[in-house]
């Protein structure tokens, strides 16, 4: 982005917001998941986790996002400490 | 010879399927190759009016299939050009008039008489898109800069891939290179980037393709205007060719210029 643009500010212009919903509204097309689907994910995956370390479930942020015609699915799951019974 | 078969699709309907069509047939014509093209859109025929043809229809793609006719009779010359055809759709039918396999046999027979045989699908994703889907070589899908275009491109591009036709070359069409600048409008590289397939062609927003197809007569015939440039190129490059693409930026203003000289560009 150039010097007038950060000026002027192109961030919000209706061409970028069509972009980024584009972007998100095709990934969930793609991955066909719904999004009560994704919530229940969230949780089963924070319980399987849980299982092994303790997990702060609130914190718990999955994502889709895509590269190319590929999809990914992101999971970032803030630990607050291993269980001693894991091993 | 064994003629290419090439369908035009896009998956929402009004985005430029059946002007793209009508002008790359007509282009392809232009350059000596012997083209055909084929209303798929059956009980929805509109190809012919685009053409300008649709006072000499007596047999159409239904009388073929059926075999009320012979393959010959339903070819429409086109006598603006040498080489060019037209196969309509009947107009009182439906899809299912027609399956994908008299599609297949239908082009091979016309792959040993045309160079191209060009395919105008329907919009949507049901059986009139896989009856036009079904015999292609290639297939370019052709968007307008609009999500909800865009976001059904995405949605053929994916059922191509699923019958191992895909993944397809991309028209941008209706291009308004003004709002791209101002920012208020999805640019080739954002439409290109979020689709993630090759580029074969962009068409500017132009006037002339309304009036050229108020009279029949497609842009191509009639005009050296921007579009009708796009259309020429984009036949050249299913041609083979390596065409550069065109340059759609409006004239610059002095404070644009200005930020160019800026970002050193």
């Amino acid at each position: 982005m150039g010097f007038f643009d950060k000026i002027f500010g192109s961030g919000n212009k209706s061409g970028n917001v069509a972009k980024e919903r584009l972007q998100v509204v095709l990934v969930h097309d793609r991955i066909k998941l719904p999004p009560h689907v994704m919530d229940q994910l969230r949780a089963e995956l924070a319980a399987v986790i849980s299982k092994y370390v303790d997990v702060d479930p609130g914190g718990i942020d999955i994502s889709l996002s895509k590269q190319a015609r590929q999809s990914r699915l992101v999971a970032d799951v803030p630990l607050t400490g291993a269980k001693s019974e894991a091993h | 010879m064994a003629g290419k078969v090439v369908t035009i699709t896009s998956g929402k309907g009004g985005v430029g399927k059946t002007t793209t069509t009508a002008n790359l047939s007509a282009a392809l014509a232009i350059a000596g190759k012997k083209v055909v093209a084929i209303d798929a859109d059956i009980g929805l025929r509109n190809l012919d009016v685009v053409m300008g043809l649709e006072n000499r229809i007596v047999y159409d793609l239904v009388d073929v299939v059926e075999g009320t006719c012979r393959l010959k009779q339903a070819l429409i010359r086109d006598k603006r050009v040498e080489g060019l055809y037209l196969i309509p759709a009947a107009q009182t039918r439906d899809k299912t008039a027609v399956s994908p396999e008299d599609m297949i046999a239908l082009c091979d027979e016309l792959r040993q008489e045309f160079d191209f045989i060009l395919i105008d699908s329907p919009a949507g994703i049901e059986q009139g898109f896989k009856n036009a889907m079904s015999p292609a070589d290639r297939v370019l899908i052709v968007t307008t800069p609009e999500i909800s275009a865009v976001r059904d491109a995405d949605r053929i591009i994916g059922l191509l891939e699923a019958a191992g036709k895909g993944p397809g070359d991309l028209i941008i069409n209706r291009l308004r290179a003004d709002m791209v600048q101002r920012g208020d409008m999805l640019d080739i590289s954002d439409v290109v980037d979020v689709l993630a397939i090759k580029l074969i062609g962009v068409i500017p927003d132009d006037e002339s393709i309304i009036i050229s197809t108020n009279k029949g007569v497609p842009v191509i015939f009639e005009n050296n205007s921007r579009a009708s440039t796009a259309f020429k190129n984009i036949s050249r490059r299913l041609n083979g060719e390596d065409v550069p693409f065109l340059n759609l930026q409006p004239e610059a203003s002095f404070f644009q210029k200005l930020a160019r000289f800026w970002n050193g560009g």
